[in-house]
């Protein structure tokens, strides 16, 4: 990247009157003159509802357009470009079989509402199937667009099982310390209220914590197993019991899904509905921050109320069940079918992996983490949990170092981008001081992480000898450090033309 | 082993370096009634070229019928160049831009998308996408009850001519914060929302009015008046717009403010679909939302802004983030994280490469292809159009008999003919949502009359037999 030009204006910025992609616009409905073009008037908009101006939009050529935006592609880092070891995000391989066969023309340009699409549906029908099978639930729903949409669908449900038994003061959801930001977040639009329970040193939940925090009023507790402390959560069948017994629900976040595909199943944990990220654990990409998919399965409990549509089939027919099909659902949570590309591509994914290769996946994670985890702390780093295995993460504290050397875990994070190598999660979990949430995934070679542990090292070493190298890095990148404070207090959101 | 690089080798090595006799001891923690037994429900692997075959066999079972279906996903031409860039790795296989310094060509994109939505919307900021239309109304709906302080009341006036799905989808993610939805009727004559219809609220509590423009029937609300009224009511503005439809239309910050000299709508939000994005069975799409600065700080959803690097440079980074739940948690505006990043940068493609005069033919060409499949299709026996309003490029279509069994004759026919519309409206009887695009050539309007002609026909003679 350092042999390119590293600035790039902004597109505006290469505009110029009358100029545009001119071979991107139709030709006109009635003959090929501008006097065949219509106009407001000829199409009988209303005066008062034309627009008098046109809109501040780029006027480029296409090879502007494509120079322009193939420039910026290469200020990023990417899956495809670098290793990205970025906790609970699971960047693996996104292969390219699964974008090339989504994008057939026939998929793409099925209309959603058109008479139901019989090759599409098998795929979403069957991919509902595996999806029920890897997770041991009853019934999956593919329309959530996202994890917290997912997460949003999972709840909302729980909410509705409560009011169905005329329970429905149950408003509070149990979450670990550690959860991420979304569960809360999820639990307010649900109009539930949160309630936070303590680990103990192990990275398990504190049982008595959780004893004294269940009550008539839980709706559920919301999990991650493994944790994102990076560790599978022991005591889960008695968490499960308390919880039950208490008469709430389990709510499994599958931001982790990863480490324990094939091996474990959160239906046999004794969850009740789960949330997948199939963006994470199956491979879909993550197209600098979205479309996800948040598909959830759920046990029996919660089965009348999945969001529609879900894909069911009648003899040799598939088709899209609706209001009609399953009237205590919660509802619609897209316009359509939720993001069905995404939804695909996972389908293509798990059906190339097929059912040795999901196994797999959590094996070659699992190794490749504890590996990791290993050597890094063979180079000095200090693992939060190193009593523990990782399971396709882990945890490294800065706490030490930054007392020693005051360097921070951004600074070693910055740093390594220098190193070409993408940063670990930072800061998160929260209650882990200066960490770095590390997950490699399955599809990086040894080489691959022998390379990032020798980045470690000499970093290690610059923190010892010249730590001020980290703390104004990166070094390498388009631009220096930036200012995250003058972004928010001198906000310019919107390119405006120089006066 | 299918995308793992492992050979025996390194795993040998690398459980010598963890100090691990296999794999399996790597599991040792989960208890081991737990552990699964092989999963039967996903069959064994296929190679790309097997997985190929299958799908493309599907997808050339499903076909591709000539569509003629709107109701808010619209096919219209996606240049090359959109997906060829979008799809680089380097957009396609990045993560949500945190490493600012390491995702600066995501970030400059969004910047430059949220300048352009504010652009088409003639708002103030934008937000870098939701997850779709519906959903976006939705988180407008949210946004209106934290912006609207003159409100106590969390209701909201919704008319019947907004798309239907997006009220379900507000009620269903809306449902468990005790917002209510009051229904507004339409003019059955004229397919819109008259001033009347509101002014039987008038010094009522309402924190918003939705005003979808143009409407679910395609046609065009008299945005103005309802956005006055609105505001001397202190009820905010949700605008619903197509975007492609700005190109030609008054944009949402210009409507209204005939009283009080400040025009525009208070959040705006659609359907970002048209601007580049695959009909694709109906997703991924994406959902754009703009509103003016006063309430940036009520918005949901991530935000690009401008500042500068150590050396002063100008650079970009996420901001405003304090609203988000990875910081606020359970206080955050909306619990989204992932949005629809790639379907953006699909749209900023789009909207670069067309531009404002591109735009602007995309628009009158849909317009005036629709107002040709109107007069091709009303000119049979038993059509007529339902309303006499101005529209865009849609338009409801009354037969003289049931839509449903019309509709299968015709998608037999390889023709997806509209969408019946009795299930919504039944007090419209038997009425038909039809859309045409720029996509469509005179031959193909003459192909649906044809059709249609026939199938009326041929019902009609079994009918007389009969």
């Amino acid at each position: 990247m350092t042999e390119l030009k590293l600035r790039e204006p902004m597109i505006f910025e290469l505009s110029k009157p009358g100029r545009g992609a001119a071979s991107q616009f139709p030709p006109a409905p009635h003959g090929s003159t501008a006097a065949g073009w219509p106009t407001s008037a000829s199409l009988g908009i209303p005066a008062h509802l034309r627009r008098a101006r046109p809109p501040l939009l780029p006027e480029v050529s296409e090879l502007q357009t494509v120079r322009h935006f193939t420039r910026l592609s290469q200020f990023n880092f990417s899956i495809d470009t670098q290793f990205y070891p970025l906790g609970s995000c699971t960047m693996k391989y996104n292969p390219k079989a699964c974008n090339t066969y989504a994008m057939l023309p026939e998929f793409l340009s099925r209309h959603p509402l058109a008479p139901e699409p019989q090759g599409f549906l098998a795929c979403m029908y069957e991919l509902q199937e595996m999806l029920k099978d890897i997770t041991g639930m009853q019934g999956v729903s593919l329309t959530p667009m996202a994890g917290a949409q997912g997460e949003f669908a999972g709840v909302a449900m729980i909410r509705a099982y409560h009011r169905a038994r005329n329970d429905a003061a149950r408003r509070e959801i149990i979450v670990p310390q550690a959860a991420h930001g979304t569960n809360p977040a999820t639990a307010a639009m649900c109009g539930c209220n949160v309630k936070e329970i303590p680990c103990d040193r192990n990275g398990d939940i504190d049982i008595e914590a959780l004893k004294a925090a269940v009550s008539a009023d839980t709706a559920a507790i919301m999990l991650t197993n493994p944790s994102t402390l990076g560790v599978f959560e022991h005591k889960i069948t008695e968490v499960a019991r308390i919880v039950h017994e208490a008469g709430g629900l389990l709510y499994y976040d599958g931001a982790n899904l990863n480490a324990i595909l094939g091996k474990v199943r959160p239906g046999d944990m004794g969850f009740d509905v789960i949330h997948m990220n199939l963006h994470k654990t199956f491979s879909t990409p993550h197209g600098g921050g979205g479309p996800g998919s948040g598909a959830v399965g759920v046990g029996p409990r919660l089965l009348p109320y999945l969001p529609i549509p879900v894909v069911g089939k009648e003899e040799s027919r598939y088709r899209w069940l609706s209001e009609r099909d399953l009237p205590h659902s919660i509802g619609r949570l897209s316009g359509f079918m939720g993001n069905a590309g995404v939804n695909l591509r996972a389908y293509i994914y798990m059906r190339m992996l097929g059912r040795e290769g999901m196994v797999r996946v959590a094996e070659f994670a699992a190794l490749n983490a504890n590996y990791l985890m290993k050597r890094l702390t063979q180079a000095g780093y200090e693992a939060a949990y190193p009593m523990r295995r990782a399971s396709h993460e882990f945890i490294i504290t800065l706490k030490q170092e930054s007392r020693q050397y005051q360097v921070t875990a951004m600074d070693v994070a910055k740093r390594l981008l220098d190193f070409g190598f993408h940063a670990p999660t930072t800061y998160f979990p929260l209650l882990v001081p200066e960490c770095l949430l590390i997950e490699p995934t399955e599809t990086e070679t040894k080489e691959e992480l022998d390379q990032f542990c020798d980045a470690m090292t000499a970093i290690r070493r610059e923190m010892e000898q010249e730590p001020e190298k980290l703390r104004s890095a990166p070094h390498t990148m388009p631009v220096r450090r930036l200012d995250d404070v003058r972004a928010v207090k001198q906000l310019d959101l919107v390119w405006k033309p120089a006066a | 082993m299918p995308f793992i690089p492992h050979t025996a080798d390194d795993v040998t090595r690398m459980l010598e370096v963890i100090g691990a006799d296999s794999i399996d001891d790597l599991f040792d923690e989960i208890p081991a009634a737990l552990k699964t037994t092989p999963l039967k429900g996903v069959p064994p692997a296929m190679s790309e070229m097997q997985i190929g075959r299958l799908l493309t066999e599907r997808a050339l079972l499903d076909g591709r019928p000539l569509n003629f279906i709107g109701a808010g996903a619209y096919e219209h031409h996606i240049p090359a160049p959109v997906w060829a860039i979008a799809t680089r790795g380097e957009f396609y296989s990045a993560y949500t831009p945190y490493q600012a310094e390491a995702s600066q060509g995501t970030l400059q994109l969004i910047y430059e998308y949220q300048s352009m939505i504010c652009a088409l919307t003639g708002m103030e900021v934008s937000n870098a996408s939701l997850y779709d239309g519906a959903s976006g109304l939705a988180e407008g709906c949210l946004m209106a009850v934290r912006a609207n302080r003159a409100s106590n009341s969390r209701r909201i006036l919704l008319p019947r001519d907004v798309n239907p799905t997006y009220g379900q989808v507000a009620r269903a993610i809306t449902g468990n914060q005790n917002i209510e939805f009051e229904m507004v009727d339409f003019d059955r004559r004229t397919g819109r929302l008259p001033l009347s219809a509101l002014e039987a609220y008038s010094g009522q509590d309402f924190t918003a009015l939705v005003v979808q423009q143009p409407n679910f029937f395609g046609n065009l609300e008299e945005v103005d008046e309802l956005t006055d009224w609105a505001h001397a009511n202190n009820v905010l503005v949700i605008a619903v717009v197509n975007p492609i439809s700005l190109a030609l239309l008054k944009p949402p910050g210009e409507w209204g403010g005939r009283l009080d000299g400040k025009p525009g709508a208070d959040i705006v939000c659609g359907e970002g679909q048209p601007l580049g994005v695959p009909l694709a069975s109906g997703g991924p799409y994406f959902g754009f939302m703009a509103t003016r600065m006063q309430h940036v700080r009520q918005m949901p959803g991530r935000i690009v802004g401008r500042t500068a690097d150590l050396e002063g440079r100008p650079g970009f980074s996420l901001t405003l983030q304090a609203r988000e739940q990875h910081i606020r948690r359970s206080k955050a505006t909306s619990n989204i994280c992932t949005n629809q990043g790639l379907m953006v940068t699909a749209a900023t493609i789009y909207m670069s490469l067309l531009g404002a005069e591109g735009l602007k033919r995309v628009a009158a060409a849909s317009a005036e292809r629709t107002a040709d499949l109107v007069a091709a299709l009303t000119r049979i026996a038993g059509v007529a159009a339902a309303f006499d309003t101005p529209r865009f490029h849609e338009a409801v279509l009354l037969l003289d008999r049931p839509a449903a069994p019309v509709l299968a004759a015709l998608a037999a026919r390889g023709i997806s003919g509209g969408l019946d519309l009795c299930a919504s409206y039944p007090e419209l009887g038997n009425a038909l949502l039809v859309c045409a695009t720029e996509t469509k050539l005179e031959a193909d309007i003459e192909a649906y009359a044809n059709a249609l002609a026939d199938v009326m026909r041929a019902a009609r003679d079994v009918r007389g037999a009969a």
